[in-house]
């Protein structure tokens, strides 16, 4: 289990995440969901053991993440992070050194099946390519946590496809997935619970096919409800 | 499949199940995908695609064999339930939308004697 307990970050007088407490339990997929600086990739961040809280806790098996949690957390950031001079080859490597759950074999086969080649340079990656070269590397981990910040993230309508299916295959009884995305469409089916994050604040959490079989609405409908004024106002 | 996000996506893929063993698609005994499989094929988390299963079998329409699997139901009289069981509901939904429109059983009822 991952568990914030009022978890809080400060950079000078802005609160990115603010007094958010949740608990992410195993054997689900969860979208985490809010606008642009709503406080997804900190939590994260905190979460993967980057960014040290400014107070409350981020627990993992009831423990403070740090080296050891990180062993079991696989984060893939928003940001780039291979030296353009390696090959799809050498990134692979270098992740071998760097952890011990790395298998060079699930790399090469979800390379296979994002079309791409082991000799090709990371520079010279379409930006697809390169979101899918991200994917493929965090999910080669053997891992017990895996999330991935906006995943679906400048990848073309049938990558998204086959991305979604490697996700899936991921998914099982002991991992916990925790997916930000943007394209809340993409994850209706794929995800089974969703946390809103607003402001900085939890808003709620949710399960989907409760949520849909009581209320009659979608992830996207909860969505608009939670945000809709708010996009509104920030797009004046 | 292009789900209705609005509506329970187990219940879809139930629905979507069940029309492809009375149409045949899936013969009475065949084996039925993994659970993941299931998930990896419709693009649905893998607790939607255990629910699927949980559902059909809790509806007498497959049956999980420990070890082996899911198969659909060998039972003929059940698949011939089935058929009726999606006929009402057709029927139903047509009801919905012919008296929504104004228009009154009789009225529907003479106009399906006139098509072809």
């Amino acid at each position: 289990m991952l568990e914030s307990r009022e978890l809080t970050k400060s950079f000078g007088s802005v609160v990115a995440v603010d007094h958010v407490s949740l608990k992410l339990e195993a054997g689900h997929v969860y979208a985490m969901l809010g606008p642009n600086g709503s406080g997804k990739t900190t939590w994260m961040k905190m979460a993967a053991g980057l960014i040290k809280p400014t107070s409350g806790q981020i627990l993992y098996e009831e423990r403070p993440v740090g080296v050891e949690s990180r062993r079991h957390i696989a984060y893939m950031s928003t940001e780039p992070y291979f030296y353009n001079w390696m090959t799809i080859r050498d990134v692979g490597r270098y992740y071998e050194d760097f952890f011990e759950d790395f298998s060079m074999e699930r790399y090469k086969e979800l390379i296979g099946r994002m079309e791409l080649r082991e000799d090709m340079k990371t520079r010279t990656l379409s930006s697809g390519m390169m979101a899918k070269l991200k994917i493929a590397v965090t999910l080669a981990r053997d891992a017990k946590v895996y999330m991935l910040d906006e995943p679906f993230n400048g990848i073309d309508l049938l990558a998204r496809d086959e991305i979604r299916t490697c996700i899936l295959q991921f998914a099982s009884e002991d991992k916990i997935l925790l997916l930000s995305s943007h394209l809340v469409e993409e994850m209706e089916a794929v995800a089974d619970r969703a946390i809103f994050i607003k402001q900085g604040h939890l808003e709620e959490i949710v399960d989907l096919e409760t949520m849909r079989t009581e209320y009659g609405i979608s992830m996207a409908d909860r969505y608009r409800q939670i945000y809709g004024h708010e996009e509104v106002t920030s797009n004046v | 499949m292009q789900f209705d996000p609005m509506r329970p996506i187990w219940l879809q893929v139930m629905g979507e199940i069940e029309t492809s063993i009375v149409t045949g698609v899936r013969a009475p005994g065949e084996k039925l995908p993994g659970g993941r499989d299931l998930a990896m094929l419709y693009g649905i988390n893998p607790n939607t695609a255990a629910r699927v299963y949980q559902e059909l079998e809790k509806a007498g329409l497959c049956e999980t064999r420990r070890g082996m699997g899911t198969f659909v139901t060998g039972d003929a009289q059940r698949i011939t339930e089935l058929r009726i069981e999606l006929a009402r509901q057709a029927v139903q939904e047509f009801m919905v939308k012919i008296d929504s429109l104004g228009v009154s059983k009789e009225e529907a009822v003479k106009m399906i004697s006139e098509m072809e």
